[in-house]
């Protein structure tokens, strides 16, 4: 941009010539059939040249509203006010021809979901190649040859044959990569970036942050990143804002933020969070209540109804958003200053040195119960116990035949035991076989080899008839609370159906479903109401009230708290936990979020590709991971606290997870193994290619199926 | 033609009511209401159908009488829209042909939503080859042409005698859409972590599909239900106009519009009512179902983004 | 994509056969070939009964009646369908079916193809209009014409297409359209710049009833599907990379909202048929309605039977072409 311009406007020219984004007072309402609905209130943020931005917050927060407003992507109904200037220019209110000259070339966007963002009828190359070709009048093999360029940067293996492939060849974390070979194919000063990884298994986010990284490194690009994950923006960022119902309530250095939060929302957040790095047996201190809806926004702080320090002026007056230190006189709407922290709260400086748990935990009484871990002496009783389960899934042509072309192994060979009042988490990524095995204990599905026992009775072939009376004690809980209630039902009669199935529907079951409301924290009052009239976290209380129905000793959750937001989730693993002490339930915990089953487990067994990899105690398993893969996964999943973050030693994994209707031979880890690239003889690497190693106890029960395992500390 | 209605949606809200006070059904009903070219139908249907059922009660004219009047007359009088080449009254022609069009379409619709529905929840729910064969099946029906097998079967059998041999004829050819529908959506309600929790629990087949599969189908099949009606509609009219469907003495609005064909620019009072009605009857049931696919569509918000 | 035609070529044989059994059972159980001799005053002898059952082979049981009218194994050379012989007609031992439905099949195949061509232009031109102007008065004025076209019976919107047609030959004082026959033995021999206007005269009104009727449910779903493409994450980040809006809606909405399209015109092709039979017999064309309407009246079964699974045959074929078409159009079906 011409420095002539900039001088015109006097705004930028005190912000300095280093500015490439300035938002001022950006609010978006959208029209609704029930009223306005303000997603995005007075946001103002300034970006300097080659920072980068963090922008957290939870679902319906506004984050993403912010930046699409920023790139002048909403539809066409959302009304926009305020101004946003890339290098001086205001480009709320262009017209198409002038907004897509900055698209692309000056700021560029990298979405959520990679599976989605490239058009799946042209290929990869052509699709890079048109984003040159938008802004370079350079011929078409030239923009090939761009490509090609691009997508060395991003660190894409065979790139030449990538080109012409479409994206449904290509995995997840490919195509990401790709849409960040997209965003800084025309160098553009500024990559927003909204929840880029968040689609992605930790190990690929950390290969996809790093091409992401690479890419502003070239481009010298600076970065908005926006994200609900605080590890990732711990590593990733400068400065982070904090955003709760469409307004930024704090802002400032990341370290400041993290370490030095204050607006409560901001320090509840953070003290929500079960942490990899933190004392599992301390308890969570959720965040009580949930985000206030957009369309009845309370008239004082947006947060006041959820925060244990409110008073009434938070009810009446909607803090600003001001400088925590010094003056308080400072007014938020040139935010001219990088390095101060502002928060939006009428006491913040009462919050300085103050911890999460005293702040939340005011009005929670109950003391996490301590662990009995020091009583193994008495082994207690094994409930469920699996041996060598396998279950392939056929891959069938599509024609009437329906012959059988292949086969998934989707669980090949586990075998497990969970014991009475005992927490046995199962954790890996996507596709290792985790919620097929909890299936399969169940009898949910049947298997093709493999003995399921419950107190020692065999469940497989067991007709639905002679099964139903075990169902009673074997119970599940879903990941997805929105479709695992029938929205056609009540909350009571999805409680007592269960109940009725068993044929004892009386009048007792009124009772029981009031009760068990209560238990999970719910009203009892709230019984005639449908599904949807409730909250995920509350519609997750609720499948946990319908599974206790019966009186189970063994619940199986499949990451049942992987769909919530940070500040609902605390509230149902503390519920949880509770319930497993005051009903003595032995838990089942599929997941793939080790921080939270570093929480709540007894014993973890790590999954991948439908083998165990390793399995260990909760303690031994965090404090000396033995298995190449439990380590790279425990080393990928990023902090939330930027020192320890920025300076933790890194396990990278290469490639994608191979499909399971194809797994690699011997080990299957053994492609993506850093140990078996890096660290191996020739020899050596020759037995992981041929011998498929078995799952060994080091001592202690401490079990990993590595050739050459080796305990390392990573925390 | 699966499409979110795009009516009844007002920019400007209505007052909102907490969600929380309202029933399924309330929430149901309040966005049909809202949907006013529906409700609009919805009136205009009631009208029709009173006039074509309960019309002929008060009008003076019987649809048989034709000696008695005189041939050809135009509009006016004692008979407002003039007479029939016999000598029919054609206003008591319009109330009975639509009486008859009526009676045909919805019994189609019933038998085929019926039959559909089980057909297709059978198939959805049990997936695999079951599946495949049953839908085969279903394939057939959906390549033959409706109009054109109806109308052969009916002449073959002289079925035109009685409205409900029609109607049992248009119904062999449509249930598969129905069917066709149903089953998709079986298919993706089955994988519902709902169903599977019910299953968790110990829940028969039988169990699931009565009480979790049906109800959440539903809506589908009643909006799947109620375009049926026109297209049956559109069927025994096309039959009738082909001299297949109803036959005299009896007598429906198509094979009105059909011995009516000559007289398009000479006797336009034959050949103009009988079709506007038809178009009338079709034309508020397209919009009702597609007030119904709004207001019972759980998935639909109501804010657009 | 050789695999991928093979398998669906494959694909449709079962469905075929399925569908000869269909129709053939269907006719055969519905009608009674022989209705209109024994109604012959006077009486007809028993040997003339049993002679005109021998012909159309009522002799036979069902199953080897079937079996005789696909093959034509063990019949007298006038039937068999894999043999190119449809079967006796009931309209005489002169009246050959296989000829006589060949040419009226390119009548009706022309009006199908012409109106379907046309509709489908019509429907994603409208289609696309409604979606990106969507909710404007231009929006919903389309939705209601659409609506109101899929409630018209296409005999009546015939007629009035045909009155209105007469009505303006004698307002201009010249015979623009032809509203009667199809005009197929009068342009014959003429210079090539009349026998086009004589088609055009002919095929314009019956053209334009057909398409009127098939386009709407086309353009709703064209509207649809490109509502739902543009909210699509990829035309999203199109408009990210600084694409213009035209460019956008042309390269990355439109390519992608088209591809569906393909399967639901393919099956809507027997209706189409549906619509063309009523057309036809408005106009008086002598096409495939004619010809099904006098078999009807002759209670012609083997006629009615071929009828039906030709037009069967076209719509598979129809679904054919779409199937692999939807594969050129989507490279995830390709290597499927």
């Amino acid at each position: 941009m011409t420095t002539e311009y900039m001088n015109e406007e006097h705004a930028t020219v005190e912000t300095g010539d280093d500015v490439v984004l300035e938002v001022t007072d950006l609010s978006v309402t959208f029209p609704s059939d029930d009223g306005p609905l303000p997603a995005v209130r007075e946001v103002s943020y300034v970006l300097r040249r080659g920072e980068a931005l963090g922008i957290v917050g939870e679902s319906g927060s506004g984050k993403s509203v912010t930046s699409m407003a920023i790139m002048g992507l909403l539809p066409r109904n959302a009304q926009v006010e305020g101004s946003t200037r890339v290098l001086g220019q205001e480009i709320i209110g262009l017209n198409d021809k002038e907004i897509s000259k900055v698209r692309g070339k000056k700021i560029a966007m990298i979405f959520q979901d990679p599976l989605t963002s490239l058009n799946p009828v042209y290929t990869i190359g052509y699709q890079i190649a048109e984003a040159v070709l938008a802004h370079k009048k350079v011929s078409k093999q030239a923009a090939m040859k761009r490509a090609l360029e691009l997508l060395e940067v991003v660190g894409i293996p065979s790139p030449e044959q990538r080109l012409r492939q479409y994206p449904h060849e290509l995995s997840g974390g490919m195509r990401q990569r790709v849409v960040i070979a997209i965003a800084m194919a025309n160098e553009p000063d500024v990559i927003i970036a909204d929840e880029p990884t968040t689609a992605l298994d930790v190990t690929v986010q950390a290969q996809v942050l790093d091409a992401l990284q690479r890419a502003r490194r070239e481009t010298g690009a600076a970065l908005v990143l926006i994200t609900h994950d605080l590890g990732v923006v711990a590593g990733q960022v400068d400065r982070v804002g904090v955003m709760y119902a469409g307004r930024i309530v704090e802002m400032g250095p990341v370290e400041e933020v993290f370490y030095r939060p204050r607006m409560p929302y901001a320090l509840g957040l953070l003290g929500s969070l079960p942490r990899l790095d933190g004392d599992a047996s301390d308890r969570l201190t959720p965040i009580l209540g949930s985000p206030p809806s957009l369309r009845d926004l309370p008239p004082g702080c947006g947060f006041a109804p959820r925060c244990p320090m409110a008073r009434d002026r938070c009810h009446e007056e909607e803090p600003r958003l001001l400088l925590t230190t010094g003056d308080t006189g400072g007014e938020s709407s040139a935010a001219d200053d990088t390095i101060v922290h502002r928060s939006a709260c009428h006491f913040s400086e009462e919050l300085a040195g103050v911890e999460a748990t005293d702040l939340f935990q005011a009005g929670e009484e109950r003391e996490k119960a301590p662990k009995d871990a020091p009583e193994t002496l008495v082994e207690p009783e094994v409930l469920l116990s699996a041996t060598d389960l396998v279950k392939h899934f056929p891959i069938r042509s599509k024609g009437i035949l329906r012959r059988k072309v292949g086969e998934v192994q989707a669980v090949s060979g586990i075998s497990l035991d969970l014991r009475e009042k005992e927490t046995l988490a199962l954790v890996g990524e996507s596709g290792c076989g985790k919620s097929t095995t909890a299936r399969l204990l169940l009898n949910l599905i049947k298997l093709t080899s493999g003995e399921v026992t419950y107190m020692g009775q065999p469940l497989q072939g067991l007709t639905d008839r002679r099964m139903r009376p075990l169902r009673k004690d074997l119970q599940l809980v879903f990941q997805d609370p929105f479709a695992s209630l029938d929205p056609r039902m009540t909350v009571s009669d999805i409680i007592g159906e269960p109940m009725r199935i068993h044929g004892d529907g009386h009048r007792d079951a009124r009772k029981r479903v009031k009760e068990l409301l209560e238990l999970v924290g719910l009203n009892p009052e709230h019984g005639s109401r449908y599904p949807h009239e409730f909250s995920g976290g509350q519609r997750q209380r609720i499948g946990v009230a319908r599974a206790l129905s019966l009186n189970p000793r063994v619940l199986v959750l499949d990451e049942p708290v992987s769909a919530l937001d940070v500040s609902i989730q605390a509230g149902v693993i503390n519920l949880l936990e509770d319930l497993q002490d005051e009903l003595g339930l032995s838990y089942l915990f599929v997941s793939h979020d080790l921080s939270v089953v570093k929480h709540i487990a007894d014993r973890v067994a790590v999954m991948y590709l439908g083998k165990m990899m390793e399995t260990a105690t909760t303690e031994q398993l965090f404090k000396a991971p033995a298995h190449p893969y439990t380590q790279a996964l425990i080393s990928a999943i990023p902090l939330p606290d930027p020192i320890k973050e920025r300076t933790r030693e890194r396990i990278i994994v290469t490639g994608d997870i191979p499909s399971p209707a194809n797994p690699p031979s011997g080990c299957r880890f053994r492609t993506r193994c850093s140990k078996f690239a890096n660290e191996l003889s020739d020899a050596e690497r020759t037995k992981c290619v041929e011998e498929p190693p078995e799952l060994l106890d080091r001592g202690s029960g401490h079990r990993d199926a590595c050739h050459y395992s080796q305990v390392v500390e990573l925390i | 033609m699966s499409e979110n209605g795009m009516f009844g949606s007002t920019r400007k809200g209505a007052k909102k009511k907490d969600s929380a006070d309202r029933t399924q059904l309330q929430t149901i009903l309040i966005r049909f209401t809202r949907h006013r070219p529906a409700m609009i139908s919805l009136v205009m249907l009631i009208l029709i159908v009173l006039f074509a059922f309960v019309g002929p009660f008060f009008w003076m004219w019987d649809h048989t009488v034709y000696k008695e009047i005189p041939s050809n007359l135009p509009p006016g009088g004692e008979h407002p829209l003039g007479s029939s080449a016999a000598g029919n009254d054609v206003l008591a022609q319009l109330m009975r042909g639509a009486q008859q069009t009526l009676k045909v379409a919805f019994t189609v619709s019933l038998v085929s939503t019926v039959v559909g529905s089980m057909w297709g929840a059978t198939a959805g729910y049990y997936g695999g080859r079951v599946d495949a064969l049953m839908m085969r099946i279903v394939d057939i029906f959906l390549i033959v042409p409706l109009l054109v097998a109806a109308a052969a079967i009916a002449g073959n059998t002289g079925a035109g005698a009685s409205w409900s041999a029609i109607a049992m004829i248009i119904a062999i050819f449509s249930w598969a859409t129905i069917a066709r529908v149903v089953r998709g959506v079986v298919l993706s309600l089955r994988e519902q972590e709902f169903v599977e929790a019910a299953r968790a629990s110990g829940a028969s087949a039988s169990w699931i599909i009565i009480r979790h599969l049906l109800p959440n189908a539903a809506g589908p099949i009643i909006v799947a239900a109620t375009l049926l009606v026109a297209v049956a509609i559109l069927a025994e009219a096309g039959m009738s106009f082909l001299g297949l469907g109803i036959q005299l003495p009896d007598i429906s609005l198509g094979q009105m519009i059909g011995s009516a064909r000559t007289a398009v620019t000479t006797r336009p009072w034959l050949f103009y009512p009988p079709g506007v009605l038809l178009v009338l009857i079709c034309l508020t049931i397209n919009f009702i179902g597609d007030g119904l696919r709004d207001a019972l569509d759980p998935r639909q918000t109501r804010v657009r983004r | 994509m050789l695999v991928y035609t093979m398998r669906r070529v494959l694909g449709a044989l079962p469905v075929l056969v399925l569908a000869s059994i269909l129709t053939f059972v269907m006719i055969d159980v519905s009608g009674d070939p022989l209705a209109d001799i024994r109604m012959q005053q006077p009486p007809p002898t028993e040997e003339v009964i049993q002679q005109a059952e021998a012909r159309l082979y009522l002799d036979r049981s069902m199953p080897e009646r079937y079996w005789l009218w696909m093959t034509g194994i063990g019949g007298n050379g006038d039937i068999g369908l894999l043999q190119g012989e449809f079967g006796p007609s009931t309209q005489g031992p002169h009246y050959e079916i296989g000829p006589a439905i060949a040419e009226r099949l390119w009548t009706t195949l022309r009006l199908v193809g012409a109106a379907m061509v046309f509709a489908l232009g019509l429907a994603i031109i409208t289609g696309v209009i409604s979606a990106l102007r969507q909710y404007s008065k231009l929006d919903y004025t389309l939705t209601f014409v659409g609506f109101l076209a899929l409630a018209m019976p296409t005999f009546w919107l015939a007629g009035i297409m045909q009155a209105a047609g007469v009505k303006f030959n004698q307002l201009v004082d010249e015979q623009v359209f032809a509203t009667i026959g199809d005009g197929r033995f009068r342009a014959q021999g003429e210079p090539l710049g009349d026998q086009f206007l004589n088609a055009f005269a002919h095929m314009a009104l019956p053209t334009l009833v057909l398409m009127l009727i098939s386009f709407a449910s086309w353009s709703r779903y064209q509207r649809t599907s490109m509502l739902e493409v543009m909210n699509s994450d990829y035309v999203r980040l199109a408009r990210a990379k600084g694409l213009r809006n035209h460019v956008v809606i042309r390269r990355h909405a439109l390519r992608t909202a088209l591809i569906p399209l393909t399967t639901v015109v393919a099956i809507s092709v027997a209706s189409v048929i549906d619509g063309a039979i009523l057309t036809e017999v408005v106009f008086q064309w002598r096409g495939l309605g004619d010809f099904f309407i006098t078999a009807v009246d002759n209670n012609d079964s083997y006629a009615l039977m071929g009828w039906l699974l030709l037009s069967g045959v076209i719509v598979i074929v129809a679904n054919l072409v779409a199937d692999l078409l939807y594969a050129v159009l989507d490279p995830r079906i390709r290597y499927e």
